[in-house]
């Protein structure tokens, strides 16, 4: 009977979990929306879980990202550096890899160096530069966030200067009120987003491939921005965003290897 | 404990809001100190002195002043303690290390003024600090712009002097702060009414050596790879109060405390597990009671042994040089040894690189933990070359900008989780 491993990654915007099996393909993966209380929230992954067959309380899991106190059932909480760097080892087929992760209120960029973390940055607490970002200025557009990414493919011309999202958002606006083009002031949004982690990215010494990982690394057009202002090719994967989950459910599984 | 409030009533103290900080406290000690496991036991004395931190001393000092000595309140290493305590002065440290007192700074001063000027400030203007109340002087330095235009303001109703520390390491700027220490002792001497004998001063410096060697047998017990007798977190408070104690009491507690520490070493009695990972912390000081990072480190399980900081290793290292027959030679041998202190208002600065790679073989240190004070240009500037030596070396780094405001600690917990889970 193969053995089963749950990873849950609970960042401030969504909920990932995972079911890893032992030949390490993924088994089962869903998103949940964090809320307002991570505890509910771990309740509902539980709930279902259990629904599929696979009930935390005999398997060993591992809990994630800012929520990862606020699952009683994992049996270890990691911090979603490590985790997001063995997620994108074990998804990106590579142990030399430069991981970088654009969640919701921070930005991760992690240098792998044969199969262990060397050296990882994350931005301060503000918000510039995360997916809060991207989310806050697309609501502001009244698009969602992955509609506004494909519409800044078709813009260009304008630029956003202010790096806090606050000032950012009446910037949107006063564009907004110039009746400038929204695909325009798509454009300038993704552009601030991507430059601030090209920046960010920059002040970490490089090596491997460059992989997206969080959920902006569905968004093709980030990739390819992203990978513009790197000069290097940006890699995601379709399970992308489920790194984090993937790398603590390896975690659980080091858990009952060590016994 | 004693009632203080009539004391702090006739400091001029606003009570009332002191109140608050005399609230919060206990808890904050509770939950950083008092939850520790395996504590030695020699620092009852220093739990003592924070359980009534603005009683004890403060009563003291203002037994002393009212025998006609002189109290000097500095903000800064460099200040040589040795020149006041020849002219039987008593020197009090009077760095603000909690966020209680930057609302009050930030009255007069720019937001983006680190929080140690800010609280510094602000514990003065709110008149919610004791040791601000009873200093008949403060004594400052040129060591960063932001406490260089603080003074300007609180120049304003308390007696200020200000040496001027000079920002290079050449012969000449050690002969410029020989005169400067000569300068100081001149002023010191008119302001306590006493004279400064060689024989004063080679008193006071053997006293403030006596101190300098205890607070460095403290820290050489934390040496010992394979045991660690002491949590930095009790480590950093011993280095705190120093500023504020009475230097032979200082050195009297930090020895006994060794003696436990060194007895421990033998026993193997350790605060930590074995294996527990070891980490430096170097960059700005931390005054009491800013206990944040320590706490963190201590709380992610990983144990800090070494602070290259002036809360820390730049306080104590290096000796003045003793039994020097006059002043103008005692004066020279305490700017050399002040000028020793490799602190970043220095440029270059190749002496702080070396410092902390030598601390860091000397420790034993599996990582270092680079801190900078928010708006400190100075130590966070040098956080670059300083980075980039330690990974030179090999030696794993961190790098945080934080300041005394709670709001990051979850996000620091993240960062410092993930280095302590990157070290092994």
């Amino acid at each position: 009977m193969t053995t089963y491993y749950i990873g849950i990654d609970i960042g401030s915007t969504c909920a990932k979990t995972v079911v890893l099996a032992e030949t390490e393909e993924i088994a089962l993966s869903f998103v949940l929306p964090t809320g307002w209380s991570s505890v509910d929230t771990a309740e509902e992954i539980r709930r279902r879980l259990c629904e599929a067959g696979y009930d935390p309380a005999e398997l060993a899991c591992v809990s994630t990202g800012y929520g990862r106190v606020s699952v009683p059932f994992a049996r270890k909480t990691v911090t979603e550096i490590t985790c997001h760097a063995r997620g994108a080892m074990l998804l990106h087929h590579s142990r030399d890899l430069t991981v970088i992760d654009i969640g919701g209120q921070d930005t991760k960029i992690i240098r792998v160096e044969d199969g262990l973390v060397k050296d990882f940055m994350m931005n301060d607490k503000c918000s510039a530069g995360t997916g809060r970002f991207l989310e806050v200025m697309a609501n502001t557009l009244g698009l969602r966030p992955d509609d506004m990414c494909d519409l800044a493919r078709q813009g260009g011309g304008v630029s956003i200067s202010s790096m806090c999202t606050v000032f950012a958002e009446s910037e949107v606006i006063s564009l907004i009120g110039k009746g400038e083009k929204k695909e325009n002031i798509a454009f300038a949004v993704v552009d601030s987003i991507v430059k601030k982690v090209a920046s960010q990215a920059n002040r970490l010494e490089k090596g491997g491939p460059v992989c997206l990982t969080g959920g902006l690394c569905e968004s093709d057009y980030i990739r390819q921005a992203l990978g513009e202002q790197l000069h290097t090719q940006v890699q995601a994967v379709a399970e992308g965003r489920y790194a984090g989950a993937v790398g603590a459910a390896l975690c659980a599984r080091d858990l009952m290897k060590k016994g | 404990m004693a009632d203080r409030r009539e004391m702090w009533k006739a400091l001029g103290m606003d009570v009332d809001t002191h109140d608050g900080l005399c609230a919060a406290l206990p808890v904050a000690f509770g939950d950083v100190y008092l939850s520790q496991k395996n504590r030695p036991e020699g620092m009852a004395f220093w739990d003592f002195v924070v359980s009534d931190i603005h009683g004890i001393r403060p009563a003291e000092l203002l037994e002393a002043q009212k025998e006609g000595r002189k109290v000097f309140g500095t903000f800064c290493v460099f200040v040589p303690d040795e020149v006041v305590v020849a002219a039987n002065g008593i020197v009090t440290g009077l760095c603000g290390g909690s966020q209680f007192w930057v609302p009050d700074g930030e009255k007069v001063l720019p937001k983006s003024t680190c929080p140690l000027v800010k609280a510094s400030v602000g514990a003065r203007l709110g008149r919610t600090c004791p040791f601000f109340r009873i200093a008949d002087m403060y004594v400052g330095e040129t060591t960063c712009d932001g406490k260089k235009k603080a003074y300007e303001i609180l120049g304003e109703d308390v007696p200020m002097y200000i040496m001027d520390l000079p920002q290079m390491k050449r012969e000449c700027d050690i002969l410029k702060w020989k005169d400067e220490i000569a300068a100081f002792a001149k002023k010191v001497e008119e302001f306590t009414g006493n004279t400064i004998t060689p024989e004063k001063l080679d008193e006071a410096i053997r006293l403030i050596n006596n101190k300098r060697k205890a607070l460095a047998r403290v820290f050489e017990a934390r040496k010992n790879p394979d045991n660690i007798p002491i949590s930095g977190t009790d480590a950093l408070l011993v280095t705190q109060i120093a500023f504020f104690d009475d230097p032979a009491r200082c050195a009297e507690m930090c020895n006994k405390l060794a003696d436990e520490l060194e007895e421990r070493n033998r026993q193997g009695v350790s605060v930590f597990e074995k294996g527990t990972k070891r980490i430096m912390i170097t960059g700005t000081p931390m005054a009491i009671p800013n206990w944040k990072l320590h706490h963190i480190v201590e709380t992610s399980g990983a144990a800090v042994v070494c602070e290259e900081m002036c809360t820390g290793t730049r306080y104590f290292e290096n000796l003045v040089e003793e039994g020097l027959p006059t002043l103008d030679e005692q004066f020279m041998a305490l700017s050399k040894r002040y000028m020793k202190n490799n602190c970043a208002c220095f440029t270059p600065n190749p002496g702080r690189v070396e410092d902390i790679l030598r601390l860091a073989k000397e420790y034993h240190v599996d990582g270092v933990i680079d801190v900078n004070l928010k708006f400190c240009c100075l130590y966070d500037t040098e956080g670059y070359s300083v980075e980039r030596a330690l990974r030179e070396a090999g030696i794993p780094v961190l790098g945080i900008e934080t300041d005394y405001d709670d709001g990051d600690s979850e996000q620091l917990r993240t960062r410092i989780g993930a280095f302590v889970e990157m070290l092994g």
